[in-house]
């Protein structure tokens, strides 16, 4: 109890500090919000233009695309707000600033996830929970225990499984420092499957994000079980359900690849 | 200026920039992993919209829409749709000030430069990529010395266009303190409206007239179209014809406003 008190005062401390520094700026901190909101809106437009062309693809037609696309962006969205700015890491580990944080008696991942929390990604939240939201209306899932869970399960799989494909890229970076678009495109090519429909994937795609980094199990398959419409890939309609399974799965991954990543650096000198 | 000696100066930039590109081979590496990814993605639901389509959608057919993918994620390495500039940070810290010194015209060296560095990720970026687009992606290239030496010249021009283009962000600093703002919208709209991510064919109506009165098509869109044939002969050359009259205009108006900001322009210290 003592330690998780420890990590989650400072976080408190820190968390609060960031909102009054980012809200001090109202012009430009305004003006983040609205880019982010557009982005988030672009993102939607790019699902609408490709899904208002034809009747349907892969077995989703617009609307259920747009619930799909809820889930997933939504769960996406949660995890850069928490932990994007790891993506700067090769950044502090070119200029070896990195070294400080190994100085402070405080776990490395919880001092560069605190390090900064970019409030502008709220608006992205909201763009996905507004879609979500009348994504699940205009699909007429029904108000039961069950497909409330489902949702909620969903999202936090989702947002588990983003998370996780961060911190496991953050842990390649030590080998890759100058190479990040590589470990980008599981980061956001991961983002852009999970707003997909699986069943269009051949199999090379079906093993990296269907199961190895398993976007699928964050937006895709438990809008499949929640409309109780067939599962890909040989799995049982209740697919849905196993995203936590997926969830702890991306888990271990980050925590292999983090540990193997920080073990590595030797620090950049000076 | 003689025009020798103007021609001069522009190649040896044009090559410096060239040279400079060909120093980041690990980034370039990673940007390639990236780009096949997203290509493998973008394949895979572009196919299935057309089978859905029943064979056609927008005018595009199954090869054209494989060729269309790889030829977008191929040339995103060259093409600038992300709004960032050397220029813009050079604007920002005051380093401006030590180019307006040099008897060199601002706006065609600093594009000279770029394009240079751009043309010199065709080879470790698009060559990989269209060469995979070929052997797996099922996408075809034309065989005919006019259309390819067409599709060149497009290539070319767009990416000259997207450099010219995002000169005039850059240079929005002689006015703005801070063009972060600037450079996000340019980020937002120019993937979407290039047609990065949906063929702005598929656009409706209103939208496809709101895309083409921007520079932003002439950037990825024609070149694909021209390069891989889906435009050829008179439609062709006029769909060039129009790239170079934007060329022509933001080369005008790049010319007007540094013009204008040199007498704007205040470097704060000393």
């Amino acid at each position: 109890m003592a330690e998780r008190t420890s990590f989650v005062r400072p976080y408190r401390a820190m968390l609060g500090a960031r909102v009054r520094a980012q809200s001090s700026y109202r012009a430009s901190f305004g003006l983040d919000l609205v880019t982010s909101l557009l982005i988030g809106l672009v993102e939607l437009a790019e699902v609408w233009v490709l899904y208002r062309s034809v009747d349907g693809i892969g077995g989703l037609d617009l609307t259920t695309a747009l619930l799909v696309f809820g889930l997933a962006d939504t769960a996406f969205s949660i995890a850069d707000l928490l932990v994007g700015h790891l993506d700067t890491l090769p950044q502090y580990l070119r200029a070896g600033t990195f070294d400080v944080f190994c100085l402070r008696p405080q776990p490395l991942l919880a001092q560069l996830i605190t390090s900064d929390i970019s409030l502008r990604r709220v608006s992205r939240v909201m763009v996905g929970l507004t879609v979500l939201t009348g994504a699940l209306i205009a699909n007429h899932v029904p108000l039961t225990p069950g497909s409330v869970l489902l949702v909620l399960l969903s999202l936090l799989s989702g947002t588990a499984i983003s998370t996780g494909t961060f911190v496991a890229a953050s842990g390649a970076q030590f080998f890759l420092v100058d190479a990040a678009e590589m470990t980008n495109s599981v980061v956001y090519g991961g983002r852009y499957a999970s707003t997909q429909p699986g069943s269009v994937w051949n199999r090379p795609l079906i093993a990296l994000f269907g199961f190895t980094v398993p976007m699928a199990f964050a937006g895709y398959l438990p809008t499949l079980t929640l409309l109780g419409l067939p599962a890909p890939w040989h799995l049982p309609t209740w697919a849905g359900w196993l995203a936590p399974v997926a969830a702890l799965w991306t888990g271990g991954l980050a925590w292999l690849s983090w540990r193997t990543g920080t073990r590595h650096y030797q620090g950049g000198g000076g | 200026m003689r025009a020798r000696v103007w021609f001069r100066i522009h190649r040896r930039m044009f090559l410096a920039g060239w040279r400079r590109g060909s120093r980041y081979r690990a980034a370039a590496l990673g940007g390639l992993v990236a780009n096949a990814t997203f290509g493998f993605l973008k394949a895979s639901i572009l196919v299935a919209a057309v089978h859905a389509g029943g064979g056609s959608i927008g005018g595009y057919d199954t090869a054209s829409i494989a060729a269309y993918t790889w030829l977008s994620q191929a040339l995103l390495g060259s093409v600038n749709l992300s709004g960032r500039s050397d220029l813009a940070t050079r604007m920002k810290d005051g380093s401006i000030a030590v180019d307006l010194l040099r008897p060199v015209d601002l706006q065609t060296v600093t594009t000279a430069q770029e394009v240079g560095r751009a043309l010199f990720a065709l080879l470790p970026r698009a060559v990989p990529l269209i060469l995979l687009g070929m052997l797996v992606g099922g996408m075809r290239l034309p065989v005919d010395p006019v259309t390819l030496g067409l599709g060149v010249v497009s290539v070319v021009s767009g990416v000259t266009l997207s450099f010219l283009t995002v000169y005039l962000v850059a240079v929005a600093g002689f006015w703005m303190l801070e063009t972060r703002g600037l450079q996000t919208a340019y980020m937002i709209l120019s993937g979407f409206l290039a047609g990065l991510f949906v063929p702005v064919t598929l656009f409706p109506a209103w939208l496809l007239a709101v895309a083409r009165a921007t520079p932003f098509p002439s950037m990825l869109q024609t070149p694909i179209d021209v390069l891989s044939g889906r435009l050829s002969g008179i439609p062709a050359a006029q769909a060039v014809l129009v790239q170079l009259a934007w060329i022509a205009g933001t080369l005008a108006v790049g010319q007007l406003v540094t013009r204008a900001g040199r007498r704007r322009l205040e470097v704060q210290g000393g």
